[in-house]
């Protein structure tokens, strides 16, 4: 499996699972559970898909981690600024699992998956 | 009648065997290691102006079957073009009809004097592996050593590691008469102990590459499957070692990516540690996210 694929997978997986993970530390939620679980799925996926591009092209744990947590810090600070009916914000309920999966998914692309294969003119 | 010293004979001696080249490329200048069957000087290569190393068969007088033997370590070190095995620049015959072949001079220790200096595991399982596939390049090349033992590897000054000596070495088709014992102590498979190899094996190989794995590793605890590998190379009978130095060569490649080997049989826990060494950072990672998720949950619980 290449790097981009990989990324795209993971970020996916783990959005649709960061996403449930919503009826646990905010039950007030659960009506919309299904729109946070496309929305986290669709925001993993765009992560995993940036963080396995860059490491195809950059191979370097530390740079892929950083990549990870900045991406997807960035993505979910979007989500996180989307104002509560009560005017309120879950930024760190938001953020900082979603750094967590950037780290991951940065960390596994670094790590696993296939390269792209040098060509030789 | 005055009685000469054994220094003074000994001096005597090294200088009726010094041989003495019918050509005047190579100045010989001091002999750096003897073995059974032939000297090792190192000389001086003046067309080239470079360091070299003439082995010289250690008969006093012609004598066939050293020099055969000679001969065929030569042919076996030409014909084996490996960055593990010393090259032959050049062969002759001496004026006393003593043959010589000229190699590239090593410089560095013998594994028995370098190994105390590997300090770690790792350190001495990548020394073995380069030896291991140096004999694995040999086999399928129809070469057996048949005497492997660490004064007859050499770790160079680039940590480049060289398996010398090949004057016992065999080719695989040759048949040779049953009952000639070559080997070193210790390092020398039962079967060549007894005698009874009527054709060389590569199974012997294996067995003398399990004894130097053992004495490399060490006193130091050494890891159920690594002993398991070493173990697999020692068995009595060579149908229970490895088929051939590559087949160990992989297992050891396993051993080092932290794979199941095929010599020993994991229980379920001991495969649960394996995975878990290997994905240690990821499983390490997962647990932060959900330790992080139960932390959240818990603390939006507190009014």
């Amino acid at each position: 499996m290449n790097k981009p694929l990989l990324g795209t997978l993971l970020g996916g997986v783990l959005g649709v699972f960061d996403g449930l993970t919503a009826l646990i530390s905010a039950p007030e939620t659960a009506p919309d559970i299904v729109g946070i679980v496309i929305g986290s799925m669709c925001k993993g996926l765009i992560v995993g898909a940036l963080v396995g591009w860059y490491a195809v092209r950059v191979h370097s744990l530390a740079k892929g981690l950083l990549v990870g947590v900045v991406v997807s810090a960035f993505f979910a600070f979007l989500v996180a600024a989307i104002p509560q009916p009560d005017g309120s914000h879950y930024w760190v309920e938001i953020m900082l699992p979603g750094m967590i999966v950037g780290l991951i998914v940065g960390y596994a692309t670094q790590t696993y998956g296939r390269a792209k294969p040098i060509s030789v003119r | 009648m005055t009685w000469l010293s054994d220094a003074v004979v000994g001096r005597l001696r090294e200088v009726a065997t010094w041989p003495e080249l019918n050509s005047d490329r190579y100045e010989i200048r001091r002999p750096v290691g003897r073995g059974g069957m032939g000297t090792v000087y190192a000389a001086y290569d003046t067309v080239l102006e470079r360091e070299v190393a003439i082995k010289v068969s250690n008969a006093l007088v012609p004598d066939d079957g050293l020099e055969e033997r000679l001969r065929l370590e030569a042919r076996v070190l030409a014909r084996l073009e490996h960055p593990g095995i010393v090259p032959v620049h050049d062969a002759g015959v001496l004026d006393d009809g003593r043959l010589y072949y000229v190699m590239k001079l090593v410089h560095g220790e013998t594994l028995a004097a370098r190994a105390p200096a590997l300090a770690t595991e790792a350190d001495r399982l990548a020394v073995f592996v380069r030896i291991a596939e140096t004999v694995a390049f040999a086999q399928d090349s129809g070469v057996v050593h048949r005497d492997l033992q660490p004064a007859n590897v050499m770790v160079g000054r680039f940590g480049e590691v060289l398996v010398l000596d090949w004057g016992v070495a065999r080719l695989v088709d040759l048949i040779e008469s049953p009952g000639i014992r070559v080997g070193t102590p210790g390092f020398m498979a039962p079967e060549l102990q007894r005698g009874d190899s009527a054709t060389a094996e590569p199974a012997a190989d294996i067995f003398a590459l399990g004894a130097l794995l053992t004495w490399i590793l060490g006193d130091a605890a050494v890891p159920r499957r690594l002993r398991a590998i070493a173990d697999k190379c020692a068995q009595p009978d060579p149908h229970d070692r490895y088929a051939n130095a590559a087949d160990l060569v992989a297992d050891l490649s396993r051993y080092r990516a932290g794979l199941p080997v095929s010599a020993h049989r994991d229980t379920l826990l001991e495969r649960a540690g394996l995975w878990f060494t290997k994905y240690q950072t990821l499983v390490f990672l997962i647990a932060a996210y959900l330790l992080m998720r139960a932390l959240l949950a818990f603390f939006q619980r507190i009014p």
